[in-house]
Formats: structure tokens, sequence, C-alpha cells
């Protein structure tokens, strides 16, 4: 990874500065079913800038890897590097992948998932987004209890604000506040993350249940996915 | 039969393949697809340890002999279960067929059940299809891929009308295992291929088959333990959690298996080593061997006894597909290990 490895080598010169700033932008695209970021991941194999050009290279753990999920990745990747002062033009390419062309070109002139894939797709992704968000949200209120070691009844009365702070701890309020979900200090920890509505001690054990499995879900798929990028791209060495 | 420490274990491989993925039998015009789909599976292989990985040539197209050593003579496997998976749109003469399954089967008595294959979009024409396919190889199971995408149409459901008769049909043939394949999505492009909420309506409505959810349901063993904790007759198919998880992933190994045990308990899981993707005898040995580890990340789950791991490697299997198990193997009676789950 040629030019990933020239990204890390920083210097205090103008270019470098907006490479990085690329870099962070990249790091804010999530991959939406595993809910961590496409640096994290591997996925990101090329990244050029070339004055104010940014061009980037995406790679994913198999060949048919589900297109809809593809498709938000590259337009997210797009949206996240064309928002950077300074980036005047992006050019994102999705490449090894069945779908590749058709999701390249649909970015590349903002048509929306639909378009692109006329007459195999009925409608857009923000269902899909928010379905993925709500389980992030499960996942995160796992991550955030476990640590608390608090006992159940205590758990249901405890506030955002209640929850020493962490990097767990925003991920999930950023989750809640993309979903348009309660996220101040004052909400309830514990929320159903369809309604928004607290939950009652009656229904904890179930609750508890769900975002433990929904973790363990996202994560377990995590691992699948990073070993087959790693058979897959085996040359490369990432961390 | 595998033999460790005293203990006897009767292995059903709920889930195998004989699969022709070779270059001369891609359809012309649809090699792209044909070489994604077996480079795909090969990459999976990758999860497993790196003295059972075979090279892509190896992979695309296997001899029969390699095939009965692999499972039988190294394998421990005692019976094996064919899930066929057609795909003729990319290749010739199929990808997996239930003739070719079932040609190899009869050359090789006692040692396979062959599992058929319908989609409801066939029509009249499928139902006696299916039929013919029941009763020339003996079937007692099918395997559903509802994703599938033909022309116009992207996948269908187990909740349509044409499906319930596909299902009433089975249950007239006395096919009650009706595998389905709930995995990544490919084709309908928009739809969630692992979406579950079918299998838990046919489940409500035909409460004497039997559905076995492959992959469980991965990405979404949620949405699966879900459903499975409301239905009696849902069961999680194994295949891809042990071999793409045991050996690369094994905390999440660990973590999956306990949420299964959690909420659907050890007499609905069911071993499947997905070969040629896995070879059944590095699975076999290793869950053996497996416990679920100490600490407190684990604390929530269950440890695994003997009896349990008899179960989900074979027992499970036999009882859905009336196998007769030599005395020696039959499970004793001792307590089993309930599913905590919580029904809604």
């Amino acid at each position: 990874m040629k030019e990933r490895g020239a990204l890390k080598d920083q210097t205090a010169t103008a270019p470098d500065f907006l490479a990085k700033a690329v870099w962070s932008a990249l790091a804010t695209v999530m991959d939406p079913e595993l809910d961590e970021p496409l640096t994290d991941l591997g996925f990101v194999a090329g990244c050029v800038v070339d004055g104010s050009h940014v061009a980037i290279r995406l790679q994913l753990p198999t060949y048919f890897c589900a297109p809809n999920f593809a498709f938000l990745m590259v337009a997210d990747t797009y949206d996240a590097v064309t928002a950077i002062p300074g980036v005047t033009s992006a050019d994102v390419q999705l490449q090894d992948h069945f779908a590749a062309a058709a999701i390249n070109k649909g970015v590349a002139r903002r048509a929306g998932f639909v378009a692109s894939f006329e007459g195999e797709a009925v409608s857009e992704l923000d269902s899909l987004r928010a379905d993925f968000l709500r389980r992030a949200v499960l996942a995160g209120t796992d991550r955030v209890c476990r640590g608390l070691r608090a006992d159940p009844v205590t758990l249901t009365r405890l506030t955002l604000g209640d929850v020493p702070p962490g990097r767990d701890l925003e991920r999930l309020r950023s989750r809640r506040r993309e979903l348009g979900l309660s996220c101040s200090d004052g909400s309830p920890l514990l929320i159903d993350p369809a309604s928004g509505e607290p939950i009652a001690a009656v229904n904890l054990r179930r609750h508890l249940g769900a975002a433990r499995v929904t973790r363990v879900s996202q994560e377990a798929n995590s691992g699948v996915c990073r070993g087959m990028l790693r058979a897959r791209y085996p040359e490369e060495d990432r961390s | 039969m595998y033999e460790k420490d005293g203990e006897k274990y009767f292995v059903v491989d709920g889930h195998t393949h004989f699969w022709d993925a070779s270059p001369e039998n891609w359809v012309a015009g649809q090699e792209q697809y044909a070489k994604g789909w077996i480079e795909c599976f090969h990459a999976y292989q990758g999860l497993g340890p790196a003295e059972t990985h075979w090279s892509i040539e190896d992979f695309m197209k296997y001899s029969e002999e390699r095939m009965m050593k692999d499972l039988f003579e190294s394998g421990h496997v005692d019976i094996a279960i064919f899930q066929p998976t057609n795909l003729r749109q990319w290749y010739k003469e199929g990808f997996n067929t239930t003739e070719v399954n079932g040609a190899l089967a009869e050359r090789h008595p006692g040692k396979f059940i062959v599992n058929s294959n319908f989609d409801p979009r066939d029509g009249e024409e499928g139902l006696k299809g299916l039929e013919e396919r029941v009763k020339r190889w003996g079937s007692k199971g099918v395997k559903l891929y509802t994703a599938e995408w033909r022309g116009d149409s992207r996948g269908w459901s187990l909740k349509s009308d044409d499906a319930a008769r596909y299902l009433d049909r089975c249950q007239e043939l006395g096919v009650k295992n009706i595998h389905v394949h709930k995995g990544p999505t490919i084709w309908p492009l928009d739809k969630d291929a692992f979406d579950v909420s079918d299998v838990d309506y046919a489940a409500t409505n035909f409460p004497e088959l039997n559905f076995i959810v492959e992959h469980v349901g991965l990405p979404r063993i949620e949405d699966f333990c879900f459903m499975a904790t409301q239905e009696p007759n849902v069961y999680a198919g194994l295949s891809v959690v042990v071999g793409g998880l045991m050996h690369a992933r094994p905390r999440f190994f660990a973590k999956v298996m306990g949420e299964l045990m959690f909420w659907l308990g050890e007499d609905r899981m069911i071993f499947g080593a997905d070969y040629a993707i896995w070879e059944p005898k590095w699975q076999v040995e290793g869950f053996v061997d497996w416990q679920m580890p100490d600490g407190e990340e684990f604390s929530d789950y269950a440890k695994f006894s003997t009896t349990a791991k008899k179960k989900i490697l074979g027992l499970n299997a036999a009882r859905l597909y009336d196998i007769d198990i030599p005395a020696e193997l039959q499970p004793q009676a001792v307590p089993t290990t309930e599913p905590v789950g919580v029904p809604s």
C-alpha cells in the first residue's frame, strides 16, 4: 500500500496537510453493517491527493459483497472527501466487485441507488441505513452497560450523563443523534431504538439480551469480513 | 464415528456439496460470475487452518475419491447430507445439483442423504419436478434460496401462497426438513436475503415441518435468535459458524455458540462442515476439544457438556432425518442445558 504509506509519512507542507484531512475524513466513513470505519477494516486500498483532486480506491472482502452496502460506502466516501475545504474534485472507485461499474458510475453522477441499478432495485437505502443504526444503538448499549457493572434496577434509572465519559459513550450518543433519538446528558441510558421510549424494568432482561446478541453478531461479522479480506489481499499489511 | 477420551460421537454432517466450478462448466457470457462465485467460496476457506487450504484449481473441481476420503476416512463423518445449489445460470451443468449429488450417493450406499430443492416460481411444473426428484432420490429435506433473482423477480418469500403450496406438497411427500439459506445478500439488490421473518411465518403455519436456518441468519444472528425463541420447530444450521469462526475468530465463535445455546438450546443446533469450503476433520476434532472459555467476557454463557456436543455433532440431525444410531451411541438420559432466552 504505497499511497497509504506515503500518507503516514507526514511533513508540515500544505499538500500533506490536505492528505491528512482526507485520511481523517475517510476515518469517519463506516461500514453500515459492521459500524466500523473503512480505514480500520482495511477497505481503503489507495488514496492519492493530487493538488485539489483526490482519488480513492476501495476494496471489499468478496466479489459478491452486498451491493446495497457497497453503494452506501462508496457514496459516503465521496461525500466525506468532497466536503473537505480545499478538495475540488474526487474520484472514488470500488474495485474487484461484481457491481463495481454500476456503483462507481452511479456515485460519480450522484444518481442514487435506484437510478444506478435501473430495473434491479426498487427503493433507496435510507431505511436500510436506519435499520443498521438501530442495531448500532443496541450493540453500543451493551458496550456501555457491560463496563458499568450496575445492577439491573439501577440501569433502568441511569441517564447518559451518569455514565463515565469515553469512546463507547460518545459512539452511542452519535448513533442516537443520527437516528433523531434523545442523546443529551439527561436522556435515559436505556431506550428502545425504534420508538425512543425508555426501557421498563419488566423488559430489561430481554433488552440487555438483545443488546448483547446484537453486539456479538456485529463483531462476529466483522471478524469474518476481516478474515476474508486478508485471504483475498494477503500481501497487504494492515493493522 | 469419532472417539475421543473414551466418548463416542456419531457425526452427521448436515451440509455438504459435490460441485463443479471448473472453467469447462462456465456458461458463455457469465464467466465473471461463475469465477467470482467460486473465488468467493475459496476466500471463505481462508478462515480455516492454513494446512487445510486448497489451491483454487483443486477447489474448483475435486474428485469423488477425494470427497469420500475427506469426509468418511479422515473426516470422522458417519452420514453426510447433500444440500444442492443449482446456479444453472452460471454453470452449464449446474454447480451442485440434486442429480449429481444423488448419483454419487448411489455409488456409496448408506453414506449420504440426498436433499432436493424447489422454487415456488416454477408453478405446477415445479411441483411435479419436486415430486419426481423426491421419489427418485428419497429426499427428506430441501434446500431453499429465497433471495435468488430470476427474470424480473427479485427473490421470493416463504410467506407467499405459492410457497405454501410447495410446503404442503413437501409435507405430503414426507419431506419434513426445510433448510433455508439465510446469508449474505447478492440478489435481489435492495432486499435483505437474510431477513428471517418469512421463516417465522412459515414455521408457525407448518408446525410439523422443521426449518433449519443455514448460517443462522448471518450476518444477523440477533434476528434469527429472537425468531427462534418463539418457534420450536426452527433450528440453527451451524455451517459457516464452525468453519468460519472457530479457527479464525475463536472469541467470537465462543460468543455466537453461547448466544445460540442461550436462545435456542442444545437440542436445536445442527453441525454442518460445508465441504468443500471446509473439511470436516478439523471442525469435528476442534469442536469436541472446544469449551466455552472462562472469564468475565464469557460469564453469561453456559459451558458445553459432552452430551451437548454429541447432540450438535450428530444426534439432533439424526432425529430430524430418522437416522438409526447404534445403541451404544444413543444419547444417555442426562439433564440437558435448557435455553434461557426470553420469549416475548
